[in-house]
C-alpha cells in the first residue's frame, strides 16, 4: 500500500485500511490506478501531478490563485504599497515624525536651484547620476518644500480612500442586504432612500456637504478648541461625509445579489433547519455575495481619490492648514507656466493611486468571476506544442 | 405604457420634492450669508447684520423659508441671487443652454467613440491592441478631469495657437502621430502578421501624407473641403456604411447609398447659393436635415427590392453624414475671416468662456466661434467618460460573443459581418441603455469642474460660484434642474430598455 500512502498521507499508514482494496477509495482516480501497473517512482510522480490538478480547492484558494496571477493587480498592490510606505514614512503618521528633513510642510526655506526640482536622473537614463538633493520635487514661490507637501497630500488621499471605503462597505452592504433579504416595505423604503442620494451627481452633493463641514463650526459658534479640532481633522470628516453619498451604488448591487441568492435551496434548507434571519444573512448569503462587495468597494475607493481631489480643487474639500493633492493643484494652477513641477507631482500621485486601486479592483473582479479562465498566450501555446512535437518518444516513455 | 410613464413621473415628482427639502435643509446649514459681515470692521456692523437677517428671513426657521421657496418655485418664480440682485431665471436661462450643449455633445462623442473602440477591442481579445486599449482606458479612468483640463489649456490651446501664428513644421511630432495611427489601424482592422504589416505601412503613409499636405500647403491656415472634398467623403461614407450595415453584396443597398451621395454632391452648389442668399439659423439647418433624410428614404424606397428597409436606412445614414459634411464645409469657409477678426487676433482655440464677446458676424461665424470654444471642454469630458464606455462595451460584447446563438449563427454559415453586426452588436448595445443615464449624471458633475476651469458661464459654474457666495436660490434652482434631468434620463432609459429588449415587458 505504498501507493495509497503517497496519495493520502496519514490515512494509508493506519493498519485498518491496509487490507481494503484500492478501488474502494472514491478519491483515487482511474488515471492514478493505472499507474499501479507501471509501479515505482514513475507512477508516484504522475499520480501526484494529476491529483494536484483536481484537488479540492476552497473558493478562497481559487480566488487567491487567480488574483496573484493577475499582473495588473500585482502591479497595483506593489505600487500602492510603495506610495503608502513612502508618504507615511517620509512625513510621519500618528504623531510620529518621519525621516524627511522638512517635517513642517508649511514653513518656507531658502530657494535652491531656482525652486526647480533638485532630484536628478540616474546615469543610465541620461542624467548626471541619481541624487535627491535638498528639494527633490522643487519649491513653490515662497520656498515651501514640494516633496513634503505632496507626501502629506498623498497621506490625505490614502486616508480619505480607506475611511470612505470602510463607510461605503458597511453602509452599502447593510442597506443592500436588508433591502434584498426582507423585500416588501423595507426594500421600498431603503431603495427610495438610495434613489434620493443617487439622483444628484456626487460632486454636487459632495460640494454642499464639504461647504457644510467648513461653515458649520462658525455658524454654531463653537468654542475655539472644537473649531481647531474640526479644522485639524477635516480630511477625516470629509471622508466620513463623502462616504454617506457614495454607498448607493454598492447597496443596489448587493440588493440584487441578495434577491437572487435568497431564493436558492441552501437558504431554504437553512431556514428549515431553524436558522434565524440574522444567521442566514451573515453565514449563508453574505459569503456568497462577497465578490461583488469587495470588487465594488475597491472601485468606489478609486472614485473617492479623484472625488476628494476634485472637491478640494473647487474649494469645497480639504481646507488650510491641511494639504490635499487636489488642493495643491488648485493652489498652483496659475503657476503652471513658471513652475510646472508644482502641478505635475500632485497630479502624478493622484493618477498613480487611482490607477493602482483600479488595477486591484480589476484583478479582484477577474478573480471572483467563476467564468474567468486563464487563457495561455499564443507564445505559451506554441512553446507547449513545440515541446510535445519535439520529444514524442521520451514523453510517452515517461508516462507509461 | 402611458400608465408606466405616469407612474414613474409621479414617483419622480415625489422624489424631487423630498430631495428639495433635504437639500434645502443641508444648504441652510452649509451657507453662511453673514460671513463677510461677521469680520467686517464697519461701525454699524450690528445694523448691517440685522438688515441682512431681515432681507433673507434668517430669523425664521428653515422650514418656513423652505415652504415659501417651494410655493414660489411651483409658481415659476426661481428667486433672486441676493448678492447681485439678478433674478435666477435670467441667470439660469442662458446657462442651461451652454451646459446642455457641452454635456450633450460630449456624451454623444464619447458614446460613439467608446462603443466603437470597445467592440473592436472585444473582437481582438487578448491581442496587443486589446491590451493597449485596456491600459489606456485604465489610465484615462484614473485621470482627474480638472488636471486634464488645465493641461489641455496649457498645451493644446497654446501650442495650436502658436503654431497657427508661426507655422513651423515639427517633423518628429508628425511622424509620431503617423506611426501611432498606423499601429492603431493595424491592430484594429487586420489579423495576421502579414496583413497587419501591410495595413500599418498603408495607414502610416496615408496619415503622413495627409498631415504633410495639410501642414505644408498651408491648408490648416485656411481649411476647406470644397466640392471635391465633400464628394470624396460622401462617396466613401456611402461605401463604408453599406459595407458595415448591409454588405457590399447587397447591390440595391449600395446603389441607394451611392445615389444619395451623388444627390448630395449635386445639391452642393445650389446649397451654397441658398446659404449665401438667405440668412440661416439653427431651425433652417434642422429643416434641411429633415429634407435630406426624406430624399434619402425616397431614394432607398425607389431602388426597392425585397428588403427595402435596409436600403432606406443605409441611405438615410449617408444623407445625415453628408449633410454634416456640407455643414462643416460651410462653417470652415468662414475660417480665415474668423482668424483675422479683431476679437480673435489669430488665436482661435479659446480657453475662456462659451463664446467670444463682441465678435459679430453671421450664423456661420458664430457657429465656428462656438466650436472653437467647445473644443477643449469637450475633449476633457470625452476623455474621461470614453474610458468607461470602452470598458463597458468590451465586456458586454465579449459576453454576447460567448453565447450559444452566436455559435449557431456561425454554424448556419452566416458571414462574420452578419454575425457581428446583426446578431452580436444589437444585443451587446442593450446594457448601454442602463449605463448612459448614470454616466449622464456623472457628466453633469464633470461639467461643474470643466465649466469652472474654462470660465464657462454654464449651470455648473453658476452652482459653484453661488455656493461660494452663499446664495441659496441659484443653488436650489440648479439642484432641481439637475435632479429633473437625471430623473428624465432614467425614465427614458427604462423606456428604451423595454422597447429594445422584448424579454423585458414594461408593466405599470
Amino acid at each position: 500500500m505504498s501507493f495509497d500512502n503517497n496519495l493520502r498521507p496519514g490515512q494509508g499508514s493506519s493498519d485498518s485500511f491496509d487490507d481494503l482494496p484500492v478501488t474502494s477509495d472514491p478519491e483515487v482516480l482511474p488515471g492514478a490506478q493505472s499507474t499501479i501497473g507501471g509501479g515505482g517512482a514513475q507512477g508516484r510522480g504522475e499520480g501526484v501531478g494529476e491529483l494536484k490538478e483536481v484537488e479540492g480547492l476552497s473558493q478562497s484558494q481559487l480566488v487567491w490563485r487567480r488574483f496573484i496571477r493577475h499582473k495588473g493587480a500585482i502591479f497595483g498592490i506593489v505600487m500602492l504599497a510603495l506610495i503608502a510606505a513612502l508618504s507615511l514614512s517620509a512625513m510621519g503618521v500618528f504623531g510620529m515624525p518621519g525621516w524627511w528633513k522638512y517635517q513642517n510642510y508649511a514653513s518656507s526655506h531658502d530657494i535652491v536651484n531656482g525652486a526647480a526640482p533638485t532630484m536628478t536622473l540616474p546615469k543610465w537614463l541620461g542624467g548626471p547620476g541619481f541624487a535627491i538633493g535638498d528639494h527633490p520635487f522643487g519649491q513653490d514661490n515662497i520656498g515651501r518644500d514640494n516633496f513634503a507637501l505632496v507626501m502629506k497630500g498623498a497621506q490625505t488621499s490614502l486616508l480619505v480612500m480607506v475611511v470612505l471605503g470602510l463607510i461605503t462597505l458597511i453602509l452599502g452592504t447593510t442597506v443592500g442586504a436588508f433591502a434584498g433579504y426582507y423585500r416588501g416595505k423595507v426594500d421600498t423604503v431603503l431603495m427610495r432612500t438610495t434613489d434620493l442620494v443617487i439622483t444628484l451627481p456626487v460632486l454636487v452633493l459632495g460640494a454642499v456637504l464639504g461647504k457644510l463641514l467648513a461653515t458649520l463650526p462658525v455658524k454654531l459658534d463653537a468654542s475655539q478648541e472644537v473649531k481647531e479640532a474640526i479644522v485639524a481633522n477635516t480630511p477625516l470628516l470629509l471622508a466620513v461625509v463623502l462616504g454617506f453619498i457614495l454607498w448607493p451604488g454598492l447597496a443596489r448591487l448587493v440588493r440584487s445579489e441578495f434577491l437572487t441568492l435568497r431564493e436558492r435551496e441552501f437558504v431554504d434548507s437553512a431556514r428549515v433547519a431553524g436558522a434565524t434571519d440574522w444567521r442566514i444573512i451573515t453565514k449563508h448569503v453574505l459569503p456568497n455575495a462577497v465578490g461583488v462587495i469587495i470588487v465594488n468597494t475597491t472601485l468606489v475607493m478609486s472614485q473617492a481619490v479623484v472625488l476628494e481631489a476634485a472637491l478640494s480643487f473647487l474649494g469645497f474639500g480639504v481646507v488650510d492648514p491641511n494639504v490635499s493633492l487636489g488642493k495643491l493643484i488648485s493652489d498652483y494652477q496659475g503657476a503652471f507656466a513658471t513652475r510646472p513641477w508644482l502641478f505635475w507631482w500632485p497630479g502624478l500621485f493622484i493618477i498613480l493611486i487611482a490607477l493602482s486601486v483600479n488595477f486591484i479592483g480589476d484583478g479582484l473582479r477577474d478573480a471572483f468571476d467563476p467564468r474567468t479562465k486563464r487563457i495561455p498566450s499564443k507564445r505559451e501555446m506554441d512553446k507547449a506544442l513545440a515541446r510535445i512535437t519535439a520529444t514524442p518518444a521520451t514523453e510517452s516513455e515517461g508516462a507509461r | 405604457m402611458i400608465r408606466f410613464i405616469a407612474r414613474r413621473l409621479a414617483i419622480a415628482i415625489g422624489l424631487l420634492l423630498v430631495l428639495s427639502a433635504i437639500v434645502y435643509w443641508m444648504l441652510d446649514l452649509a451657507v453662511d450669508p453673514l460671513d463677510d459681515l461677521r469680520v467686517s470692521p464697519a461701525p454699524n456692523k450690528a445694523e448691517l447684520i440685522a438688515h441682512r437677517v431681515a432681507l433673507l428671513g434668517l430669523d425664521q426657521p428653515w422650514y418656513e423659508r423652505y415652504f415659501r421657496w417651494l410655493i414660489h418655485f411651483v409658481q415659476g418664480d426661481l428667486g433672486v441671487a441676493w448678492r447681485s440682485g439678478i433674478k435666477v431665471s435670467e441667470l439660469l436661462g442662458s446657462a442651461i443652454w451652454t451646459s446642455i450643449q457641452l454635456i450633450f455633445g460630449a456624451t454623444c462623442i464619447a458614446l460613439i467613440l467608446g462603443v466603437t473602440i470597445g467592440v473592436i477591442s472585444a473582437l481582438r481579445q487578448y491581442t496587443t491592441f486589446d491590451y493597449a486599449i485596456t491600459f489606456i482606458s485604465f489610465v484615462l479612468y484614473a485621470l482627474p478631469v480638472f488636471w486634464v483640463a488645465v493641461l489641455l489649456k496649457q498645451f493644446l490651446a497654446i501650442g495650436v495657437n502658436d503654431y497657427l501664428n508661426h507655422p513651423v513644421m515639427n517633423w518628429p511630432v508628425v511622424i509620431a502621430i503617423s506611426i501611432v495611427s498606423g499601429l492603431f489601424w493595424a491592430g484594429a482592422t487586420a489579423v495576421g502578421l502579414k496583413r497587419q504589416l501591410v495595413v500599418f505601412a498603408a495607414a502610416t503613409l496615408i496619415t503622413l501624407g495627409v498631415l504633410a499636405y495639410a501642414l505644408l500647403s498651408g491648408w490648416v491656415l485656411n481649411p476647406q473641403l470644397g466640392i471635391v472634398g465633400v464628394g470624396v467623403i460622401a462617396l466613401a461614407t456611402a461605401v463604408a456604411i453599406t459595407m458595415i450595415f448591409a454588405g457590399l453584396s447587397n447591390r440595391l443597398a449600395l446603389y441607394s447609398a451611392l445615389t444619395t451621395a451623388v444627390v448630395g454632391i449635386a445639391l452642393y452648389a445650389p446649397l451654397q447659393w441658398l446659404f449665401y442668399l438667405v440668412p440661416m439659423d439653427i431651425w433652417w439647418m434642422l429643416g434641411l436635415l429633415v429634407v435630406a433624410i426624406g430624399i434619402a428614404l425616397g431614394i432607398g424606397w425607389l431602388w426597392g427590392g425585397p428588403d427595402r428597409g435596409v436600403s432606406m436606412r443605409g441611405a438615410a445614414i449617408v444623407a445625415v453624414l453628408t449633410s454634416i459634411v456640407v455643414f462643416v464645409d460651410r462653417v470652415m469657409q468662414g475660417w480665415s475671416l474668423y482668424m483675422h477678426a479683431s476679437a480673435i487676433n489669430g488665436r482661435p482655440i479659446a480657453t475662456i468662456g462659451p463664446s467670444t464677446p463682441n465678435l459679430g458676424g453671421d450664423f456661420w461665424i458664430s457657429q465656428l466661434d462656438r466650436w472653437t470654444h467647445l473644443l477643449l471642454p469637450t475633449i476633457a469630458l470625452v476623455l474621461i467618460s470614453f474610458a468607461a464606455y470602452t470598458r463597458y462595451q468590451r465586456g458586454s460584447t465579449l459576453e454576447v460573443l460567448s453565447q450559444d446563438y452566436i455559435r449557431t449563427a456561425r454554424a448556419k454559415g452566416l458571414s462574420e459581418r452578419v454575425v457581428i453586426v446583426r446578431h452580436a452588436l444589437r444585443n451587446a448595445l442593450l446594457p448601454l441603455a442602463s449605463i448612459v443615464p448614470v454616466d449622464f449624471i456623472a457628466m453633469i458633475g464633470g461639467a461643474v469642474i470643466t465649466e469652472s476651469i474654462f470660465s464657462w458661464s454654464g449651470a455648473g459654474a453658476l452652482f459653484v460660484t453661488s455656493l461660494r457666495q452663499s446664495e441659496m436660490d441659484p443653488v436650489m434652482a440648479y439642484v432641481m434642474l439637475t435632479g429633473f434631468l437625471a430623473i428624465i434620463a432614467n425614465i427614458v432609459a427604462d423606456f428604451l430598455y423595454g422597447l429594445l429588449d422584448p424579454r423585458i415587458r414594461v408593466n405599470a
